[in-house]
């Protein structure tokens, strides 16, 4: 449907109202005059794709679980840290690892765009942009966890990091129970996504 | 004073729909084409990382509801290409010409993808003042949240964090400063600051007193307590 109002003049209203079309008409146009390669946009997208996901994040806390100092020096510093296993660039050039406890439990959002750590847990999932996250996650957090069917104890405190700055935040899951001797591989399979962003928590063994 | 994007505390919106795990990473196929035009769109070096926040923010606040995510951002692309003269309001239209434009040089290499993701935007900079703020000290947010040398313009303070009282956690060291960034006035860094507030400096009823929210904020945002 096209657009019902044209007391504005944003450039943008000259494309087609189409989503796709819109896209595809930008696309075409810069690749015209040289401004993009195709090719270039396929790489970026078989990166997000395929390459760059939350199993990077799951390492990062397997590791953390299993190794001391290597958690010692995350949670001071994880920048480097998780630059030396590969994981650094386009949003999550500055990286702070944030770690749950039986006193606090850390969920992170950005209320006002999106910010989220790519290199390690890819590109946001839709509910992480949606206005209700965002919008609630600050005011309610606990009635949003109850939407990702994680209760809290009242004693547990949530701590909720707004993004507003480059900093990026991972949040370390507490380890679950049962897990002792486990590799860091079977470890790292029992990390999930939300658990690293605070939705969720890690996931408990299979007996 | 406030724009649509800054819904931090918002009533009304409803419950978070958690999604499928195996839910695809680019619901449409389009989606994917719209980050990947964004970013290589980006490296032409017409403008950064806070002007490409700002344009969005700035859509009229009917389209900023309306449109989807990835929607967003490629109508503030589209704005900031005819912004920065990368394209006239005549190529939108499609009457523009086809002639090699003069940035195509600048265009984004398939093969330099990989180093141009992993080198990334890194936002400290060099400072030689000292933290005016050290961790545990009280601070007050400014009152309203707006950008002070910009009416109308582009900041990361936002509006439910305006005139609280929290405690500094930890200084990041120097980073650039969007309100002055996203307006073409320089980087201006100055010391960052994670600040955390108790729930109850922020809301009317928090869920629970224990309850916190952690912000990263500018030196400029803050005042002592």
């Amino acid at each position: 449907m096209p657009h019902d109002h044209h007391d504005h003049d944003d450039p943008h209203a000259l494309l087609p109202p189409d989503p796709a079309l819109r896209v595809r008409a930008l696309e075409t146009l810069l690749a015209r005059k040289g401004l993009i390669e195709p090719a270039a946009l396929d790489e970026i997208i078989d990166t997000y794709q395929n390459r760059i996901g939350p199993r990077n994040g799951a390492q990062v806390v397997a590791r953390a679980w299993s190794d001391p100092a290597f958690r010692a020096a995350l949670l001071q510093d994880a920048t480097p840290v998780v630059a030396d296993l590969g994981f650094f660039g386009r949003q999550g050039e500055h990286v702070v690892a944030v770690e749950n406890t039986p006193e606090v439990h850390n969920m992170v959002v950005c209320t006002l765009c999106s910010c989220y750590p790519w290199p390690l847990l890819g590109i946001p999932p839709a509910w992480y942009k949606s206005d209700a996250y965002r919008s609630r996650a600050v005011r309610e957090p606990r009635k949003v966890l109850a939407d990702f069917g994680v209760s809290l104890p009242e004693e547990i405190a949530v701590r909720v990091w707004d993004s507003t700055a480059e900093v990026r935040y991972l949040v370390i899951p507490r380890r679950p129970e049962g897990t002792e001797g486990m590799s860091v591989e079977d470890l790292a399979a029992l990390v999930t996504r939300d658990s690293m962003i605070g939705t969720g928590l890690a996931r408990a063994p299979t007996a | 004073m406030t724009r649509v994007h800054d819904m931090g505390g918002r009533f009304g919106d409803g419950p978070v729909d958690p999604g499928a795990p195996d839910e695809p990473i680019f619901a449409q196929e389009w989606h994917a084409r719209a980050l990947a035009v964004t970013l290589a769109a980006g490296a032409l070096g017409q403008w950064n990382l806070d002007m490409s926040r700002h344009a969005r923010e700035r859509l009229a606040p009917r389209d900023y509801m309306s449109f989807s995510y990835f929607e967003k951002w490629i109508a503030g692309l589209a704005d900031l290409l005819v912004e920065t003269g990368v394209l006239t309001e005549a190529d939108l239209r499609g009457q523009g010409d086809d002639a090699v434009h003069p940035l195509a040089a600048r265009a984004l290499k398939s093969g330099d993808v990989a180093a141009a993701l992993a080198r990334g935007g890194p936002a400290d900079r060099p400072y030689d003042g000292h933290p005016a703020f050290a961790p545990g000290q009280a601070v007050r947010t400014l009152r309203p949240a707006a950008n002070r040398l910009v009416d109308g313009g582009h900041t990361r303070l936002p509006a439910y964090a305006a005139g609280a009282t929290g405690r500094v956690l930890r200084c990041h060291g120097a980073h650039v400063l969007p309100d002055a960034h996203a307006h073409g006035r320089g980087e201006a860094p100055e010391p960052l600051y994670s600040v955390v507030f108790p729930a109850g400096a922020l809301w009317a009823a928090p869920e629970n007193p224990r309850d916190e929210v952690t912000l990263d904020l500018w030196q400029s945002y803050l005042e002592p307590a």
